[in-house]
């Protein structure tokens, strides 16, 4: 799960991690009262105005401007809130349809007033899958993409690897400081920034931290001038204020409602809709399909109780859409019967009445006999198949 | 022979008296396997299933002389359970629960690392030896004791490749289920190199995924040390970057993490490498022929 910037640095703070101050608002009349209340707390005289969106590279698609006054203010919030915003992370890239614009972070302008003493560095955490332990990742070059730096320059991206079982020690906040060319008070306050971000990464559970920029001001302050929180679905039971945080509307709506039947769907581009019982088979039945001459329209596991209402459930989701010509439904029944998840079929292809594009059925496993001879006696323009390489040639035949 | 699991282990459930794990233990005692007891905090004394309920892992070590234990224990406490496991003297452990805390699992593995226990798992459909030990989810009716050893990182795609096994009139040595999480206790390779060193396996299958560098690091330790046939399928051809595909750790995070990238190392490395998940079974059959 994804937290927007202003989230993510609503939790660095509660976590003692100096931030760039900021307020979020949802139309302009809050933008202006946002700018004048900052202006009080912080003493900023100008504000950056920030979409809010979950993806990266904000500004190249004019999501981030600074104001000078407030007239500026209130163009910037007014064109920036409501537009759809394109960035090279949002779906489609710069030339996709980008993504809404709902809500913008008024940020106090931490470059100021001396724009040249600032410097800007990177800083991420996350867990290294090879090492099994976390990693902070860090480098000189800040408000850049990291994986450009680490291709062009290699050698300033530096890693420190933190023992599970000690946790990040003193020593490594200050070797950090030291390779990112600190002294004096920048040192220190790199070393506090270092080890309060990552007590924050710990306490909730987060899968990634990344801080680009990570600003030292003129005054030697360090500060997260941006965020970009990812957390572990796995761990949101024990972090509800968290989960609340999930703004639903960032997320394929499909998806979402996929999700509350307990299906896990992840819409595609191709022709040839699916329905699996299990991940992994989900994803080698989308290879069958391209090997068979279409392209897969989506990833969906019905999980371990494929029942009828699920089926029926996966099938609208499915034939919602309109590029889908063919649906490929793939169960391999160990625990779950063969012959109810064909009852589920055929009850609900009965249900749904109208559906206008061929379906291919292979049920393999407990009783699978016996839910091919459902298939077949139920008159169903529904082709079944028993092994998997008759499932392959169905589809290519559905194809042709 | 086969490794792991097998009509000799000592084999406990923890969780054994909750809804997944009665209906699993249930299933694994009726296929014969020797299942000596369970394990649920606070029920300690009582019986389940004709078989003795233990309050601590220790005490079904002592008392009943467990040897390894199967993991049905929610995923908020699965970790718990698995260090509990390997502090008892638990040998294999073989954690079934899916959705544990990336985090509760380095942890895991970090103490794991003290220990003298091999972790199974998680999120994974267990290990089986047909005909002598079923430590799992798996149907089974689909095996059939035989020669060839399975790796994967998915449930129903593995039953996939036991059927087609099965139906090519070969049988399985052991099946290992390793788990579709971002941290697992045991990886491709170090499963591969199980079965390598087992002698009554003839054959190979090793079935991955999108993610991770687990099936490169395999497909190298097969290079130099391979002696046996291994017929390779890597799932999500066709998947996006940067999504994940339904497993945890089914993502595509950079160029070696595609099926391609990894079913070019493993071809490089001397694999049966198939294009179709359909075709596992007849290239293992035509490979053993050689």
């Amino acid at each position: 799960m994804n937290l927007h910037e202003y989230q993510g640095k609503e939790l660095l703070k509660s976590y003692g991690v100096e931030i760039q101050q900021g307020i979020v608002a949802s139309t302009v009349e809050e933008a202006v009262q946002a700018f004048q209340q900052l202006q009080e707390q912080t003493g900023t005289k100008f504000a950056v105005v920030k979409a809010q969106i979950h993806a990266g590279g904000r500004g190249k698609g004019g999501g981030v401007k600074l104001a000078k006054n407030l007239d500026e203010l209130k163009t910037h919030a007014g064109n920036i809130l409501g537009m759809m915003l394109k960035t090279p992370q949002t779906p489609g890239g710069m030339e996709g349809p980008g993504k809404l614009v709902s809500k913008v972070l008024i940020a106090e302008d931490v470059y100021a007033p001396d724009f040249d003493a600032c410097k800007e560095y990177y800083v991420s955490i996350l867990m290294d899958r090879e090492k099994k332990c976390n990693v902070i990742i860090y480098s000189t070059e800040g408000g850049m993409e990291i994986e450009k730096v680490a291709e062009e320059t290699p050698h300033l991206v530096h890693k420190e690897y933190i023992d599970p079982t000690l946790g990040l020690q003193a020593f490594q906040a200050r070797k950090i400081a030291f390779n990112l060319g600190l002294s004096g008070k920048a040192f220190k306050e790199m070393v506090r920034f270092i080890a309060s971000l990552y007590k924050a990464f710990l306490g909730a559970d987060a899968s990634l931290f990344e801080i680009n920029p990570c600003l030292k001001t003129g005054d030697d302050r360090i500060l997260a001038v941006d965020s970009k929180v990812t957390l572990d679905d796995n761990s949101l039971f024990r972090h509800p204020d968290l989960a609340e945080m999930r703004d639903t509307s960032e997320e394929d709506p499909t998806e979402v409602e996929a999700k509350s039947y307990g299906l896990n769907y992840v819409n595609l581009d191709g022709n040839v809709g699916c329905m699996v019982n299990g991940a992994g088979l989900a994803m080698a039945t989308m290879d069958i399909i391209k090997l068979s001459g279409g392209e897969p329209a989506n990833f969906l596991d019905v999980g371990g109780t494929a029942d009828a209402k699920r089926v029926e459930q996966a099938f609208r989701i499915i034939l919602r859409d309109p590029s889908v010509k063919a649906i490929l439904i793939n169960i391999f029944g160990g625990i779950v019967r063969c012959d109810r998840v064909a009852q589920g079929v055929v009850d609900a292809y009965n249900n749904i009445g109208d559906i206008h594009v061929p379906i291919i059925v292979r049920l393999q496993g407990t009783n699978a006999d016996l839910a091919k001879q459902i298939i077949d006696e139920s008159g169903l323009a529904v082709r079944s198949a028993i092994l998997l390489q008759e499932a392959a040639e169905l589809v290519k035949e559905v194809l042709a | 022979m086969s490794v792991l699991v097998n009509k000799d282990s000592r084999i406990i459930v923890q969780g054994f008296t909750g809804k997944e794990g009665t209906f699993h233990a249930s299933q694994m005692i009726e296929y014969g396997t020797n299942v000596v007891g369970g394990v649920t905090p606070g029920k300690g004394g009582e019986s389940h299933l004709d078989r003795p309920v233990f309050d601590t892992v220790a005490d079904a070590v002592n008392k009943a002389g467990a040897d390894t234990s199967v993991i049905f224990v929610p995923p908020a406490f699965a970790a718990d359970a698995i260090m509990e496991a390997a502090e008892a003297g638990i040998k294999v452990i073989i954690c079934i629960t899916e959705g544990i805390p990336v985090q509760d699992m380095v942890k895991v593995k970090a103490y794991l690392n003290t220990k003298n226990t091999r972790l199974i798992g998680p999120n994974c459909p267990g290990v089986i030896t047909p005909g002598e030990a079923k430590c799992g989810i798996m149907p089974g009716f689909i095996h059939n004791p035989g020669k060839i050893g399975i790796v994967s990182r998915s449930g129903t795609l593995t039953y996939e490749a036991v059927d087609q096994v099965t139906k090519a009139g070969l049988g399985q040595s052991t099946c290992i289920g390793i788990g579709g999480d971002p941290i697992v206790g045991t990886t491709t390779k170090e499963a591969v190199e199980l079965l390598m060193n087992d002698p009554d396996t003839e054959g190979i299958i090793m079935i991955g995924e999108i993610g991770g560098g687990m099936e490169a690091e395999a497909a190298q330790y097969i290079k130099a040390h391979g002696t046996k046939p291994v017929v390779g399928f890597i799932a999500g051809q066709t998947a996006p970057k940067g999504r994940t595909m339904g497993h945890a750790g089914a993502i595509i995070g950079g160029a070696d993490d595609t099926a391609a990238a990894k079913m070019k190392i493993m071809e490089e490395c001397g694999i049966h490498v198939v294009k179709s998940p359909a075709e596992i079974g007849a290239t293992m059959a035509a490979a053993l022929k050689r």
